[in-house]
């Protein structure tokens, strides 16, 4: 498959990617809602997207974005794709049985944003120490360490 | 070889021809001061210029600076880049590791305070002065290697001034403030009136 039939397929599957999807770049970014993932996932791995790259999230406030970047070695051509959560009580499918390199990523996004994915198969904190408590790239995090910036910086 | 010709000097005008009058402070300040070994304690994007500095365009080596890779070769422990509290036991127990005579350098801001993670972080220690004993700042963001050397040779200066007498400071000129001065010239104050460290 090459980047244009990839193109069409996407298009078809998936209308809200359309726009976003730029070939010259060989990058696109696909938000799709969070029951939906999984399958997206799924379908990009077996079109030829094989490796995933990164895991992270952006706190919306009152949602928290997971953004799962794949590419494909053979089309040369990557995705984001996105997905919201809920603040309250955030969960999502884990991609551990698509891509094992998910696992340590999911794990460092459940340590820096609390997000629980299902099915990972040994969820616990990464990089922080496991008496850590909060999530600290949430915006609201506090802690006695932290200096908030002033206003007038 | 610029020591062989200062002691051919030394030895030609000293009467008899093979006396040299020094005082051991002198000859173990100067022999200190002049290979200070570092151990290169990089951690993030300052680290690339202290590698820098010891490659051939700036050339360490040349001032008797031999990084090693081994606390219990070194005498002087560069921390360049930003130090997170889960790193600092670590740099802690490098830092323990080393011999005495021990000196610090703290490059760049992360290193003096904490730099661009000094407001709304979690991680990240305000300044290794938190928790290790600096010698000399260096400020910069990063810093270029001209002021690592630089920071050598301020550092030597304050080498100079040390006495294996414990309780005894050397008087020497400095050519320029240490960036450090006043802290430095509070230890020696102190040191004079006979209590601090040494
Ligand atoms: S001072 Fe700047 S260059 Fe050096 S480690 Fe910190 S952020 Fe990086």
């Amino acid at each position: 498959m090459n980047i244009n039939e990839l193109r069409e397929h996407l298009c078809s599957e998936y209308p809200d990617l359309c726009p976003l999807f730029s070939v010259e770049f060989g990058d696109g970014s696909l938000t799709v809602a969070a029951e939906r993932l999984y399958s997206a996932a799924s379908d990009m791995r077996d079109l030829g997207f094989d490796r995933l790259g990164m895991v992270t999230a952006v706190d919306r406030g009152e949602t928290f974005e997971l953004v799962y970047r794949v590419t494909s070695r053979e089309m040369r051509a990557g995705i984001f794709l996105k997905a919201e959560v809920p603040r309250e009580d955030p969960h999502i499918k884990s991609l551990c049985d698509l891509w094992p390199a998910a696992n340590w990523h999911e794990r460092e996004v459940y340590d820096m944003f609390g997000i629980v994915f299902d099915g990972h198969p040994d969820l616990r904190r990464i990089l922080l120490t496991d008496d850590w408590v909060g999530y600290p790239l949430r915006k609201d995090y506090e802690d006695e360490r932290m200096i908030r910036r002033p206003d007038y910086i | 070889m610029a020591l062989i010709d200062d002691l051919g000097k030394a030895l030609d005008s000293s009467p008899g021809g093979s006396v040299i009058l020094t005082s051991v402070d002198a000859i173990m300040d100067w022999s200190r001061g002049k290979s200070l070994w570092t151990m290169p304690m990089g951690t993030a994007c300052c680290a690339m210029e202290l590698i820098a500095a010891s490659f051939s365009k700036f050339d360490f080596d040349r001032h008797g600076t031999i990084p090693r890779a081994d606390p219990r070769h070194t005498d002087v422990m560069v921390v360049a880049g930003t130090i997170t509290y889960k790193m600092a036991p670590a740099v802690q127990r490098l830092y323990d590791q080393m011999p005495d005579p021990k000196w610090v350098i703290a490059m760049g801001n992360c290193a003096v305070s904490g730099g661009i993670f000094y407001y709304d972080t979690y991680s990240v220690v305000r300044g290794v002065d938190e928790f290790l004993p600096v010698d000399v700042y260096i400020a910069g963001c990063p810093p270029r290697p001209e002021a690592l050397q630089d920071a050598i040779f301020q550092l030597r200066k304050k080498v100079d001034s040390e006495s294996v007498a414990p309780g005894r400071v050397r008087d020497v000129e400095y050519v320029l403030p240490l960036p450090g001065d006043p802290r430095a010239g509070d230890r020696i104050q102190a040191l004079r009136d006979g209590g601090g460290r040494k």
